[in-house]
């Protein structure tokens, strides 16, 4: 009966429907997501107990080997011959017991306080001048802290799986299985364990330069590290959530209003860019592939390759030139003023509301050609004889396309409608190439009117210092970008879950 | 009757491949203009800064391009670029095919939080970690170095598995199958059966990867903050047009200095573009 009548509605009437739909269904993902969270618990539970059991049996049922091996890492290894992995166990215990005696505790101890003592003038007979001498760095007592955790963890991990190890060989000893030798260590990492071959080197890229970055950050966001507060000369220390208060608006500095204001103001600015950036390049690239792939028209090869050189053409060069001659003084308003077609220069860059449309024009233009061509791979892919029966049905191009191609191409390409959705949240280049932010607005704290959170964020960065505040925006760009991204994405497997189009 | 719809169908069909026509050749002008107007003026040969309000210069010169290479630092970063474009595009495919291959083809318990994992990574701002990113260099002496940069761009390489990986998913598991069968190992399947099939995707791979140092801002402009002779040409092209003083005198300079950055990647990316087209294409529309 719903269907009927969904069927009986006019197409604006549908979208409508739609939409009120989604927010409807809101709510209950919502609730779904949190009635999980307990069976969720329970399983990590139970991974838990798995893992004390694990422990237990081999205190219980282990021999003298394999119980020494509790201390000593890879003794009960090593014991049974197994000594490659046996010595590898020793080592990494050795290393992980030397990096915590002479760096790692250091650090770790004044995790707490993030240090007493940042620098003192001492007067130096020698040199017959004041010298200063830096001792504390809160700095690098964070960094190192935080490194020294991940480094714990890994060796609470190899522990556990050198205990496991020790007790497996142990069973296999006594039920009188051959052992695996070396030399059948040495070539499981080609065959069952060469995931690990593959992927530890990218992991470990992953985890110093991107995972421990980012914990990094997460904790500054809890400290007052500001131009005020800047090691080595200064200590910075805990401050709580202030600086959450503080970007909210909750504070007590008069600060804190604008900054809360400037955080509406950006924030809005990122979601509605964000949206129009994607889905006009989607939609329109999508309609010149559909006219380059039109039958009877013909170079095809030749319109696709005139788009795809602009991609060719760094990014940036475009961007930058795209500035200079949008400028107020620029080549375009130049020609336009001397032509008479205007007296006066458009304010393309200069004015808040004209800029950020001039923004996303320029974006149409970087970007239709990329979204042309994953457009044109797929349209290949649309049977021909469905337009030719909607063709019989009565159905004009416009019709074929609405009821045809877009859900289609919608249906094949929503991870990539995703990914550019989260790109464009976080689109760096465009915005700071094209306007940097500009024009920029008293009512705003280092921002200007075309700042996206990202841009805000390398500007409280690099020319203010402000990095308490940054890492706290940070925190709140992925806060947002991940739950929109997740509400997408959830959609697009609910679309996955219902039968295959076609 | 029959006849004349024939016909007047017919006329439909001209007039809209006609209209075709029209706006693909308005597209194709929108497109190409900028681009020309980039390469005529740099070879403006008078100087008169940003307020000129002609295209076409009234001296044609080369003086621009001799100013590029003798006054200024730009063959430097040139050089510096080329170095971490290529440095950088040999690790960095090599990771995200190995990477890709892993979560392709292997099973293993931690696939999945792997891969959800990594989706989680890249809603972090990338910046938000580059004050870490940038002490962690400085600690080992990496900073205003070229070596530190080639270490940012390639560590998080591994990210970028998402369209090779699709790509891989569409390669049939029945040739893996067969392999073992024959008794190949996993390595012995990769090297020897999956990455000879994968040439699209490992050029796209090396395409994007050689481009991306190029356009890249963001970053090299923070690690090399403050040391000119280090700067990609990125940073050092921007560093001319940052105040308006600058930007009058080098504005010229910047075309000649775009037009000789981009040739040689425009050629190379028409040689290859039938596989960039493969490899987006297949890959980015499995999930």
């Amino acid at each position: 009966m719903v269907d009927l009548e969904y069927l009986k509605m006019s197409p604006p009437q549908r979208l409508w429907f739609n939409f009120k739909a989604f927010f409807k269904r809101l709510p209950l993902s919502f609730a779904a997501f949190f009635k999980a969270i307990p069976k969720r618990l329970y399983k990590l539970w139970l991974a838990f107990a798995g893992i004390f059991l694990n422990i237990g049996r081999a205190a219980k049922d282990g021999d003298w080997k394999t119980r020494t091996s509790f201390a000593v890492m890879g003794f009960g290894l090593i014991a049974r011959r197994q000594y490659l992995r046996g010595i590898l166990y020793l080592v990494f215990e050795a290393l992980f017991i030397l990096y915590m005696v002479f760096f790692g505790w250091k650090y770790l101890a004044k995790l707490g306080s993030l240090g007493e003592v940042a620098c003192v003038e001492e007067w130096d007979d020698a040199l017959g001048a004041f010298t200063y001498k830096f001792y504390d760095n809160s700095l690098l007592i964070l960094l190192y802290s935080l490194l020294t955790i991940f480094i714990m963890a890994g060796f609470v991990y190899m522990w556990y799986q050198n205990v496991k190890a020790n007790l497996l060989s142990q069973q296999f000893t006594e039920a009188h299985v051959a052992l695996p030798t070396t030399k059948d260590d040495l070539r499981s990492y080609a065959n069952e364990n060469y995931h690990k071959s593959l992927l530890s080197i990218p992991m470990l890229g992953l985890v110093v330069f991107t995972i421990l970055p980012i914990f990094f950050m997460v904790f500054i966001a809890f400290t007052n590290y500001d131009k005020a507060h800047m090691p080595p000369q200064e200590l910075f220390g805990w401050v709580g959530v202030d600086n959450f208060v503080t970007l909210l608006g909750g504070g007590i500095s008069a600060n804190s209003k604008v900054f809360a204001y400037t955080f509406g103001e950006v924030l809005l600015w990122t979601i509605v860019w964000a949206f129009f950036a994607t889905f006009t390049n989607y939609i329109l690239g999508m309609i010149v592939a559909i006219m380059i792939n039109k039958k009877g028209v013909k170079c095809k090869k030749l319109w696709r390759t005139i788009l795809v050189i602009t991609i060719a053409v760094p990014q940036f060069v475009s961007l930058m030139f795209m500035s200079q001659l949008l400028a107020d003084q620029g080549l375009i308003n130049n020609l336009l003023i001397k032509w008479g077609v205007i007296d006066k220069a458009i304010p393309f860059l200069t004015d808040g509301t004209v800029a950020r449309v001039t923004i996303i024009i320029v974006n149409i233009w970087i970007g239709i050609p990329y979204s042309m061509l994953i457009c044109t791979g797929i349209l290949m892919n649309i049977p021909e004889d469905l337009y030719e029966s909607a063709r019989i049905d009565g159905a004009g191009p416009v019709r074929a396309y609405m009821k045809i191609t877009l859900p289609y191409m919608l249906h094949v390409t929503t991870p990539y409608l995703i990914t550019q959705f989260i790109g464009n949240l976080n689109n760096f280049n465009v915005i700071f190439l094209l306007t940097g932010g500009d024009p920029s607005s008293l009512d705003m704290q280092y921002a200007g009117r075309t700042d996206l959170l990202i841009t805000w964020l390398y500007k409280l960065t690099v020319s203010e210092s402000q990095y308490g505040i940054a890492s706290v925006i940070g925190i709140f760009t992925f806060v947002i970008v991940a739950v929109l991204s997740l509400i997408l994405y959830n959609r697009s497997k609910s679309v996955k879950n219902e039968e295959e189009f076609m | 009757m029959e006849n004349k719809r024939y016909r007047s169908k017919k006329l439909w069909e001209k007039t809209s491949l006609a209209l075709i026509y029209a706006v693909l050749i308005i597209i194709s002008l929108i497109w190409l203009v900028p681009f020309f107007m980039l390469i005529i003026l740099s070879f403006r040969g008078e100087h008169v800064g940003m307020s000129a309000d002609y295209l076409f210069p009234k001296q044609w010169s080369f003086d621009n391009y001799i100013k590029l290479f003798t006054e200024t630092k730009f063959l430097t970063w040139y050089g510096n670029t080329m170095l971490v474009s290529v440095v950088v595009t040999v690790f960095q495919t090599v990771i995200v095919l190995m990477t890709s291959y892993a979560l392709s083809r292997l099973r293993f318990k931690m696939r999945k939080p792997l891969m959800n994992l990594m989706l989680i990574l890249g809603m972090f701002p990338g910046f938000l970690s580059m004050t870490a990113v940038y002490f962690v260099l400085k600690e080992i002496n990496l900073t205003q170095n070229l070596l530190g940069l080639m270490l940012v761009y390639t560590a998080s390489s591994a990210m970028q598995y998402y369209i090779c990986k699709g790509f891989f998913d569409t390669i049939p598991k029945s040739l893996d199958e067969a392999a073992r069968i024959d008794g190949a190992s996993r390595h012995t399947i990769f090297v020897k059966i999956i990455l000879p099939l994968a040439k699209p995707i490992i050029i796209y791979t090396i395409l994007t990867a050689f481009i991306a140092p190029w356009g890249e801002y963001m970053f090299s402009s923070f690690i090399m903050l403050g040391d000119p002779d280090k700067f990609t040409v990125a940073v050092g092209m921007k560093s001319w047009l940052d105040n308006s003083t600058m930007a009058s005198e080098y504005f010229t300079v910047f075309c000649a200095a775009a037009v000789v950055v981009s040739i040689p990647i425009t050629a190379l990316f028409i040689w290859l573009q039938r596989y960039y087209v493969e490899g987006i294409t297949g890959g980015s529309v499995k999930g």
